[in-house]
């Protein structure tokens, strides 16, 4: 047997930073070795761009005018955002099953990496989906006529948004870890990209129904980028339509803050 | 390492614990928990499906925090010097923490940096495990395609990376065929023999047997009994030798024959022709058994030595059943069950 128990070789300290990169690279492997899932992943929403646009879209009138293809293109967009959370929450269910979890807790490496690793794997592959999304909406006649720093302004508040709901995620996935759980997200997060005005404008429901459809924070991410896109926004006013870029910055903070700590404490719940 | 001197004799130890104390409501999952393991020794953590053998080794590991009670590790307090443990330490769980997707390779690789390795030291010490645990024709595959013996051999490799003083293993052999469990025991003994401690749980006694320098008997969160396995066997008695002869009509006249010979009392069932006679531990049993059996010219249709098991373990030890049954899902404990159960004695 060879044993290299004399030869420890130059080790670097503990450096959060690196660490989360190494967990990230992992997940980027992923893409590598196994493409299809990723693949599928981004096949699914060029298939909802193409079903709302096309099989629905011709139906649907946006509310003040305008193109329905480019109203619904900020909307799948933020939908895709969404989405994200369901990954989120299966990769940390998947790994505290495995016990890859636990055998990073057992390493001398800094805690927060196993969380900030996932962050920089999934932000990447939410960027990766935008992008995505963005060249099939401009082949099927998305329009932007916004300028480059507005544009530039609305992706970044839709990643903000997939930021926030990130730490949702690893929340539900580290408090809530069998298989259940993870199917009823799967299923739970269908309702919420759809109460909102993602496909519709609120204006055209119910009136109680397009409250909630306005409120749902969601919605803020998808008009402010509307507005910066310069699309139509379907919206006849009011102090969300008017507020919309600041509601879009405020409502993932919210939902930062509040799931954040959320998330801290769950992890270190892991050592009661 | 910390020496500790006892008033007989001056030992190393890698690992000490003294009451430790862990509830989760009102399962008192380690109720005084002791323990020192000797520096460079193989100890065996021995008991059945929730004696708190794996609360045991995550406190250890400090994957959780412990009530009460202290420990060190390769002379670390668990409590105050967590990251320093966990410099030292290797963990091998239950289940294999590995990536699936990624190849054997990868996964080492990904470990080792994590471990603090640059990527070109990483990639050298992974080819040197891969060799090591003969993994080196797998290691482009992904984990997903290897079988379970090499599963486990990769998931104690990435234990490896930085040669812990203290290797925890927790039931390492769960699971596996007996091939991918002879390939794992031979990983855990080539461990040791490099100077590395090891921690093993395990619910089988021959397991511990095989491996262990000394063994601890677990049971309620406590441990019940500590001993070398021959001492362990030796408060358990050895076995049963059973004969099952071939002519149902010379069982009496076997069974004293053999009585005599062996000096215990030999119990005789006709239904199954068989006599079953209670052996001391590392006798030469069944060497006399055959004599006996030749000189008397009776044929054997099949002869046996059963070994205690572990619920005879607990039996012994405690008087009073496991705090949980022992019977997991896999085959190898099956037979143990059907075996232990064939070996009730008939009046």
């Amino acid at each position: 047997m060879t044993t290299t128990q004399d030869v420890e070789p130059e080790l670097r300290r503990s450096n959060a930073l690196r660490e989360s990169w190494i967990i990230t690279q992992r997940d980027l492997l992923h893409w590598v070795r196994q493409p299809a899932g990723p693949i599928f992943n981004l096949l699914f929403s060029i298939m909802l761009l193409l079903m709302f646009g096309f099989l629905f879209g011709g139906a649907i009138e946006v509310p003040g005018g305008g193109d329905y293809i480019s109203f619904l293109l900020p909307g799948m967009l933020t939908l895709a955002m969404l989405f994200g959370l369901e990954s989120t929450m299966l990769a940390m269910t998947t790994d505290a099953a495995k016990g890859i979890t636990n055998r990073f807790r057992s390493m001398p490496i800094s805690s927060s990496a196993i969380v900030l690793g996932r962050s920089g794997a999934d932000m990447a592959s939410s960027v990766l989906g935008l992008a995505v999304l963005f060249g099939g909406g401009l082949l099927i006649g998305w329009q932007i006529s916004g300028e480059v720093g507005a544009v530039v302004l609305a992706v970044f508040l839709l990643l903000w948004l997939r930021f926030a709901l990130l730490w949702v995620g690893i929340f539900l996935g580290l408090r809530f870890r069998g298989a259940g759980a993870t199917a009823a997200i799967q299923v739970l997060v269908w309702p919420v990209g759809f109460l909102s005005n993602l496909f519709v404008a609120p204006e055209t429901m119910p009136g109680w129904l397009g409250a909630v459809a306005e409120w749902n924070p969601i919605s803020a991410t998808a008009t402010a980028a509307r507005e910066l896109f310069g699309n139509p926004t379907g919206s006849m006013g009011g102090i969300l339509a008017d507020n919309a870029v600041l509601m879009a910055a405020l409502w993932p903070l919210v939902i930062t803050l509040v799931f954040l700590p959320l998330s801290a404490r769950a992890y270190r719940k892991l050592r009661a | 390492m910390p020496t500790v001197h006892s008033p007989h004799q001056s030992l190393t130890y890698s690992l000490i614990a003294s009451g430790l104390q862990k509830s989760y409501g009102d399962t008192h999952a380690l109720d005084g928990f002791d323990l020192r393991v000797a520096a460079g020794s193989i100890h065996g953590l021995l008991g059945p499906n929730g004696a708190g053998k794996s609360t045991a080794v995550s406190a250890l590991c400090t994957l959780i925090d412990v009530d009460d009670g202290s420990a060190t590790v390769a002379g670390l307090d668990i409590r105050s010097s967590g990251k320093q443990v966990r410099e030292r330490i290797g963990l091998v769980g239950q289940a294999a923490a590995l990536d699936d997707i990624l190849g054997g390779r990868q996964n080492l690789v990904m470990f080792g940096r994590l471990f603090g390795l640059r990527s070109s030291a990483a990639r050298a010490r992974a080819d040197e495990l891969l060799h090591q645990f003969g993994l080196t024709d797998a290691a482009e595959r992904p984990v997903s395609t290897y079988s379970g013996g090499m599963r486990r051999r990769l998931d104690i490799a990435a234990s490896l990376i930085r040669t812990p003083a203290v290797l925890f293993l927790d039931e390492p052999t769960t699971g596996l065929d007996p091939r991918g469990r002879n390939e794992v025991w031979r990983a855990v003994r080539q461990i040791a023999e490099s100077g590395t401690t090891v921690l093993l749980t395990t619910q089988h006694l021959d397991e511990a047997d095989q491996l262990a320098d000394r063994i601890s008997v677990m049971n309620h969160g406590r441990v019940i009994a500590e001993g070398t396995p021959k001492q362990l066997k030796r408060r358990l008695g050895g076995g049963r030798i059973e004969v099952m002869l071939e002519d149902g009509t010379r069982l009496t006249e076997a069974a004293r024959l053999l009585g005599e010979a062996l000096g215990t009392t030999a119990v005789v069932d006709d239904y199954s022709r068989t006599v079953t006679l209670e052996v001391p531990p590392g006798g030469t049993g069944l060497m006399s058994v055959v004599r006996v059996l030749d000189g008397a010219a009776l044929t054997a249709d099949d002869i046996a030595l059963r070994r205690p098991t572990l619920d005879e373990v607990f039996l012994a030890l405690t008087d009073m059943p496991p705090a949980a049954s022992v019977a997991d899902s896999s085959p190898d404990s099956a037979d143990r069950t059907a075996e232990s159960a064939d070996n009730k004695e008939t009046p």
